[in-house]
């Protein structure tokens, strides 16, 4: 049943979803009312992530092979997903835990929803350039080649203006902290990495253990 | 009761299927190795083909019955061997047939391994160990016998000419001419070691190249004299080209000409030992005309970033960044010289910055088409033993060309737009497949036959096309001679054979697209991702498309960028009415 409050809500997704277009064209005041004045909502967050990865299987699937030749046993799915889903977690958790630390004002969740705000230019771009793909021939590829490099250019490039008008940074200050947060990305992999040796050795040493054990009774 | 009894069944059921599904992967997979010919496809798989060339026979010295032509010719002429000592000079004079049997067991410098490799039957290997002990001095290690009963292992070429293989037999001083009788039949007709007419030094020192021009005239690359001899028909001195008077070959102190083309105007073209800067070209008249088609110097930017930060005493140590030598030069139908080298870097290969294989016109620029997914450099896939050694390259009169490769014992065969055709052979004693360890490969054709001579046993093998390379090459030649539909027609029936022949989908593609019908075309060439072609079938497709369509992609346009902008004004306009102050009573 739709009762008044959730029409309300559905129109505030409806609202904020909208919203998105407007940061998409103008980054400094979209990403400040964002967060300041409570325009976005994470559920318009998540739909622009899912816009995102749907649009790029899309363009796995139906680009033309002139542009992008695809060789089918490499593909999998699921690493494909997780090569938007990880390097995106790594980033929030990475910049959030890093500007927390100095004056940051932005939360975990704020991160994460300008980030996937930022995400709109891609789908944007990428599914029209789909249809472009589709009508060049190998000489016309450029045309392709420029759309992809401004749709990426674009969502890089915003997600930095957002970082500074979510925490309130200075432009220097904002610079510094999308380094730092590179590098955080690049620790929390180490730390990753680490940790999944480190736990599969010590299941390891069980399993050996369990074996010995099993051995000796038998 | 029953339940267990029925389930004991299945089991028993998955098991025996699950044990005859291993056993016939793994019996699958190793026929699968034993492939000898394949190509690669798109992703540079590799993908299984049938033969494209069968083995007619391998030629030894007994088959082509050089033991009796040597008697024949030699018997009753007297040789001049340039030898230091006398004294075995007159043994050779005296020697005859019934002597060289007795004389086997007591000389021991060399004279006479003929007999002895005769007697063996052919087998060069134990007169080379002989020859070895028994010279003393010279650049060659092994001694040259005129009257050899077999090749030397040195044995440096083959050329083709009409029916007739001229076999440069180096370490013997001698040029053996050998005959097609027909299809399967190749005999030895006569040996060449002696030039006519006035010259001072009339016989052939380890001579390494034999070509010939439209006249008749032959032309011998006499390495171990340091010349190029010129000669007509009968073998008759003409005039010599020698080491250029020249800066460059200041510190080349031998001039040792290799590897020889001779061009339509007698100019020549000749690979000289040591010398890296390109072929030396000759003026018919013997004249100089320096270098063509240096390759170009590869390095990569670590290499000179290391350079550039070097002393003098570690610069000396480092490589220098030297053009690489050519291993052999063939001159096409169109009087475009093919010229290849091995030794090349992996890395040079892939990156296109090396070219195992060049094609050069008369100004020395490479003019090889590469339109294949691949370089032509040979194998893809080097593993541990590094890249192809491209020995010697030969090209047919459609203008594909076929190489050989002396590290793997394979032959390549490209098309002219440099895609790979196929490949076959390897390392092994069979038929179709050269000695492991071989110093030198050389490749001819005779029409669409490929003749290799492997220079460790001094044998020829000589490939006829089966009925599967025989359709490769007659689509290729219809589609050549403009005859599309019949090429496509052959081209499918090459696919009906191998249905993971990437060329054949393109060929019937290329066939559609000159008969014009783009559509079907794209769609060959999309399931081989052939993007060049389907870019040109598509551009005409869309050509057509649009001249057809015109008029609903004006409809659609104008419904799409017009209609709204006139709502938009009608609205704006009736807005204007609704808000005018003259209709506000």
């Amino acid at each position: 049943m739709l009762t008044s409050a959730r029409i309300e809500s559905l129109k505030r997704y409806w609202k904020s979803l909208k919203f998105a277009f407007y940061c998409a064209t103008h980054p400094l005041d979209g990403y400040w009312d964002l967060t300041h004045e409570k325009r976005g909502t994470y559920a318009a967050a998540n739909t622009i992530l899912i816009l995102t990865i749907l649009s790029r299987i899309l363009k796995l699937q139906h680009t033309s092979f002139v542009i992008d030749p695809i060789y089918w046993p490499d593909i999998n799915i699921f690493l494909y997903i997780a090569s938007i889903l990880f390097p995106l977690g790594l980033w929030v958790l990475g910049n959030w835990a890093l500007t927390t630390l100095f004056d940051g004002k932005g939360r975990l969740g704020q991160v994460y929803m300008a980030t996937c705000y930022c995400m709109l230019p891609y789908p944007m771009v990428q599914i029209p350039l789909i249809f472009l793909s589709n009508v060049v021939t190998k000489e016309e590829r450029q045309f392709y080649d420029v759309m992809g490099w401004i749709s990426m250019i674009w969502v890089i490039f915003w997600i930095i203006l957002a970082m500074q008008q979510i925490h309130e940074f200075s432009v220097g200050k904002n610079f510094l902290f999308t380094i730092g947060s590179l590098f955080a990305m690049l620790v929390i992999i180490f730390i990753l990495l680490l940790f999944f040796s480190m736990i599969s050795q010590g299941v390891a040493y069980f399993i050996s253990v369990g074996k010995e054990l099993l051995y000796r009774m038998s | 009761m029953k339940n267990i009894c029925a389930k004991k069944l299945i089991k028993r059921i998955s098991a025996f299927a699950a044990s005859m599904v291993l056993l016939l992967g793994s019996s699958l997979v190793a026929h699968a190795d034993a492939k000898y010919t394949y190509c690669y496809d798109y992703w540079g798989d590799v993908q299984d083909s049938p033969d494209a060339y069968e083995v007619i026979d391998v030629f030894d010295v007994l088959d082509l019955g050089l033991p009796e032509l040597v008697d024949k010719v030699m018997g009753n002429v007297e040789v001049i061997e340039e030898v230091e000592e006398g004294e075995e000079g007159e043994e050779g004079e005296e020697e005859t047939e019934e002597e060289e049997a007795s004389e086997e067991e007591n000389s021991e410098e060399g004279g006479s391994e003929g007999g002895e490799e005769g007697s063996e039957g052919g087998d060069s290997e134990g007169g080379e160990e002989g020859s070895e002990e028994g010279s003393t001095s010279g650049r060659k290690n092994q001694k040259a016998d005129l009257r050899s009963k077999s090749i030397s292992n040195t044995a440096a070429s083959i050329t083709v000419n009409g029916n007739f293989i001229y076999l440069c037999d180096s370490g013997n001083n001698r040029i053996i001419k050998i005959q097609r009788i027909n299809r399967e039949q190749f005999k030895a007709v006569d040996i060449f070691w002696k030039i006519g007419g006035n010259v001072k030094k009339n016989t052939f020192e380890n001579p390494t190249d034999i070509q010939f021009d439209e006249d008749g005239n032959i032309y011998v690359a006499d390495n171990g004299n340091e010349r190029v001899v010129k000669m007509d028909s009968n073998w008759n001195y003409i005039m010599e080209f020698v080491k250029p008077n020249d800066s460059t070959m200041e510190n080349v102190q031998d001039f040792l000409p290799n590897k020889i083309v001779v061009d339509t105007a007698g100019r020549i073209y000749c690979i000289a030992d040591n010398v890296n800067d390109g072929l030396l070209k000759y003026e018919a008249d013997g004249v100089f005309a320096g270098y063509v088609g240096a390759t170009p110097v590869v390095y990569n930017f670590w290499d000179y970033v290391q350079k550039r930060f070097a002393t003098q005493a570690q610069r000396e140590k480092l490589v220098s960044f030297v053009p690489t030598e050519y291993s052999n030069i063939y001159m096409d139908h169109d009087g475009f010289i093919y010229a290849c080298a091995c030794n090349l870097k992996e890395e040079d290969l892939k990156s296109g910055s090396a070219n195992a294989v060049r094609r050069l016109n008369l100004m020395g620029n490479d003019i090889l088409i590469k339109n294949g997914n691949y370089p032509p450099y040979g194998d893809i896939y080097m593993g541990n033993g590094g890249p192809s050694q491209i020995v010697d390259v030969t090209a047919f009169d459609n203008d594909a060309y076929a190489m050989i490769d002396r590290r793997r014992g394979r032959i390549f065969v490209y098309d002219d737009q440099g895609r790979m055709l196929f490949a076959f052979g390897g390392k092994g004693n069979m038929k179709g497949y050269f000695k492991d360890g071989t110093i030198s490969l050389s490749l001819d054709h005779m029409g669409y036959d490929l003749i290799a001579m492997d220079s460790s046993n001094a044998s020829i093998t000589v490939f006829t096309p089966t009925e599967y390379g025989n359709l490769i090459y007659t689509a290729m030649d219809q589609f050549d001679a403009g005859l599309y539909s019949e090429s496509g027609e052959t081209w499918q029936k090459i696919m009906d054979i191998n249905g993971n022949y990437d060329l054949a989908y393109i060929g019937v593609g290329r066939a559609l697209l000159r008969q014009e019908k783009y559509k079907e075309a794209m769609e060959y060439f999309e399931l081989k991702y052939d993007d060049d072609n389907y870019s040109k079938a598509f551009k005409q497709y869309r050509k057509e498309w649009v001249e057809k369509h015109i008029l609903a992609i004006f409809i659609v346009a104008f419904a799409v960028l017009i209609v709204p902008m006139i709502i938009g004004k009608i609205g704006k306009i009736k807005y204007e009415i609704d808000t005018a102050d003259i209709f506000k009573f």
